[in-house]
């Protein structure tokens, strides 16, 4: 069970890490919210809890707590351009759903 | 699928906490809001699924109001207090309607702009316009399920400042808050652009009921850039009604349409629009009146007895059509795409037009009357702050009229040309016109004509301070700057002594309502006579120059000079100071001023000498080196 970034976004969070100018790494996250059911979270990392797990993928650190965890095994972090947008992009195997908007996803 | 960014510790959002946006397409025929929901733009329908909401008001006795469909169902049977193409009367007073005569309505000359009478009293376009966005707003919160935070309206390219006041007064009154006002072109593109992810430029031709909008885009990587706009905030699909509704007239020997009774004007405009809408489809259309006096008069109108109708309105867009075309400097093999907007478009006539023109399909995919509310709506979730940040699109707009400032002889120098893009800072090098003048007043002006007198001024201020010197001998810069929000500001410099003076300005602060495009028109057809003025004045320029610099050597160096070579140039400069005083011809005066060069040629010579013999004297080769 781990976390992965693509190379794009891995040089995406590298440069906003830069940019913020300091930080642990990347935290993923799951709540209880939104349409379908969980919702992702995205954060900058300062200090890390007790029940957080470290991965490291393409030489950044992602940081998920134990519990978002079971919900985010396997997933890949991805960092895409769809026409004048950019942001990042959850690909969840464990996610049977996702809401329109894909901030919140059902498993 | 809506892409996510990273939030500091603690601090993401939860997910679907959007602030509730619309885009409005406030239109002259129909309006309709359209928002952002699970990252979709759609247009918003009412309770009976219509998308369309008719822009026509109806005002009842007693204080109520109809509104949309209804209002236009009963349009025919109460012209008067039934207020449609509001739109046309945004910002305007009575003189500016040409059209007033045509128009059922009562009209009052209200402070600035027309108010209209009617059975609750006198209503401002102001009020009315309120009316139809309250409807809209009302809509868009029913199914929303909250109250709007801020709302996109769109307006014509063409609009000028009173307009635009207008228009968000307008809002302010129907308890909306703007978000901004934008050119319903650009709301055009966005909705293309963004859905297609399109780069390239493109022409977006936008016939409305009311009014003609052309403007020509650059889309590249995710920036927008207006190039040029033109149009008539007077041509749209209510006059190829009334061509219909006066061909009609001419047919059964009625005079003109107004020779009708206001209840039959507006069932024939009526009977002309359906006609129009199924010529659109079919071959040709029936058209009918019920007499007032008894009795029903009938005409077919084929397609191209329609299209003859039609042919003077349609050369009219494709003349505004070229006009921006030349304004952006384009060719037509630079269009990459040509985009239809406004219901007025379903006309073959229209597409047939600018396909010719064009020489290309326009783009039709997404519905006409949508995709101006659509953009608006994309707009609108953005400035709310629904996108991602960093998702935010660059807008740029055009200064719709030249920024210069005055010079000596009453002419303007402009600065900023007319369709520049925003934002843009200019500079430009002037300098001193007397010797030792130590001040210069500045006076920046709007428009498109040579002299300050035909021109809008729009500020004034003073660079004090400069070091004496000789005129021509300073260096001012004068630099000219406007923001994205299009506030202008200029600032004057004095390049060796540093000295400095700075003044900010919102150009189209306070213009008329027809102004800007008055101003336009009068500069297209006076250019000539500006040509020849501003040739005028520059040679006067230059003569009093030369007579300045003339006095100034001889009451210096005379003694350099011969009598009769004195009596010489006295004579040249009285001639040329007679052309200056009786406005003479620029020829005669620049052959008189041409005459006084030569005769004082060789005296400048001789005071060069005089001065450089006076700096050499008493040194050696060595201490020059």
């Amino acid at each position: 069970m781990s976390v992965s970034l693509t190379p794009a976004a891995a040089r995406h969070v590298e440069k906003s890490l830069a940019k913020r100018g300091g930080g642990i790494g990347l935290r993923l996250a799951v709540k209880t919210s939104g349409c379908s059911g969980f919702a992702y979270t995205l954060e900058f990392v300062d200090k890390l809890n007790e029940d957080d797990q470290c991965f490291e993928s393409n030489g950044m650190k992602v940081i998920v707590d134990s519990r978002s965890l079971a919900m985010l095994g396997g997933t890949e972090l991805d960092f895409v351009r769809e026409g004048l947008n950019e942001g990042f992009k959850f690909n969840n195997p464990n996610a049977k759903a996702n809401c329109g908007c894909g901030e919140s996803f059902a498993v | 699928m809506a892409l996510m960014q990273i939030a500091e510790p603690g601090q993401s959002a939860a997910p679907h906490q959007h602030r509730l946006a619309a885009g409005i397409d406030l239109g002259t025929t129909n309006s309709l809001i359209a928002t952002v929901q699970s990252a979709v733009a759609r247009a918003l329908p009412d309770e009976n699924g219509a998308l369309l909401l008719p822009s026509v008001v109806r005002y009842l006795p007693g204080g109520g109001i109809e509104l949309g469909h209804e209002a236009q169902d009963n349009q025919a049977s109460d012209p008067q207090n039934t207020i449609a193409s509001v739109k046309r009367f945004m910002g305007r007073s009575l003189s500016d309607l040409k059209e007033a005569a045509n128009l059922p309505y009562k009209f009052t000359d209200g402070s600035g702009m027309v108010g209209i009478s009617t059975v609750a009293g006198e209503r401002s376009p102001v009020q009315v316009s309120a009316e139809i966005l309250t409807a809209l707003r009302e809509r868009a919160e029913a199914t929303m399920g909250g109250p709007l935070a801020g709302v996109v309206i769109t307006v014509p390219a063409y609009f000028d400042d009173a307009q635009r006041q207008a228009t968000k007064d307008a809002a302010r009154l129907a308890g909306l808050t703007v978000l901004r006002l934008l050119n319903e072109p650009t709301a055009a593109a966005i909705a293309y652009g963004l859905d297609k992810a399109a780069e390239g430029t493109f022409a977006i031709y936008d016939l409305g009921g009311g009014t003609f909008d052309i403007s020509i885009l650059s889309l590249t990587k995710g920036v927008f850039e207006v190039l040029a706009t033109g149009g008539d905030s007077a041509l749209g699909g209510d006059d190829f009604d009334h061509a219909i509704a006066d061909w009609f007239c001419a047919q059964h020997g009625i005079n003109t349409l107004a020779a009708l009774a206001p209840t039959q004007q507006r069932s024939l405009l009526a009977a002309a629009r359906k006609a129009k809408e199924v010529l659109s489809s079919n071959d040709s259309a029936p058209l009918s009146l019920t007499r007032a006096e008894g009795g029903v008069i009938e005409s077919t109108l084929s397609r191209s007895q329609f299209a003859e109708l039609g042919a003077p309105l349609i050369a009219k867009t494709m003349s505004a059509t070229k006009r921006a075309m030349r304004d952006a400097k384009l060719g037509i093999d630079d269009i990459t795409g040509v985009v239809l907007v406004g219901g007025s478009t379903r006309m073959p006539l229209a597409r047939d037009a600018v396909r010719e023109f064009f020489g290309r399909d326009p783009l039709v995919d997404i519905d006409p009357d949508q995709v101006v509310a659509i953009g608006a709506a994309l707009q609108a979730n953005v400035l709310a702050g629904n996108g991602a940040s960093g998702s935010e699109w660059l807008l740029l707009d055009v200064c719709p009229l030249s920024l210069g400032i005055e010079t000596m002889g009453g002419l303007v120098e402009k600065i900023i040309p007319r369709n520049s893009t925003l934002p843009i800072a200019r500079a430009q090098e002037f300098t001193t016109f007397k010797d030792g003048q130590t001040a210069m007043s500045l006076h920046v002006l709007q428009g498109e004509r040579e002299t300050v007198a035909h021109c809008r001024s729009l500020a004034r201020f003073e660079l004090r301070g400069i070091p004496p010197a000789m005129a021509g001998a300073v260096h001012i810069r004068v630099s000219f700057q406007i923001d994205a929000d299009g506030l202008l500001s200029v600032t004057a410099r004095e390049q060796v002594s540093g000295v400095e003076a700075h003044i900010e300005v919102k150009p189209s602060y306070g213009l008329g309502d027809t102004e800007i495009s008055a101003m336009l028109q009068d500069a297209i057809g006076s250019s000539k006579e500006d040509m020849l003025l501003r040739a005028l004045r520059e040679a006067q320029v230059d003569a009093r120059r030369m007579l300045d610099a003339t006095e100034t050597a001889l009451a210096e160096d005379a003694a350099l000079l011969a009598p009769d070579e004195i009596k010489a140039i006295h004579h040249a400069m009285f001639m040329v100071g007679d052309m200056l005083e009786t406005d003479a011809p620029v020829e005669e005066l620049r052959i008189k001023t041409v005459a006084l060069g030569a005769v004082t040629d060789d005296f400048a010579a001789r005071r060069m000498n005089a001065s450089i013999r006076k700096a050499l004297a008493g040194r050696t080769m060595d201490t020059l080196a």
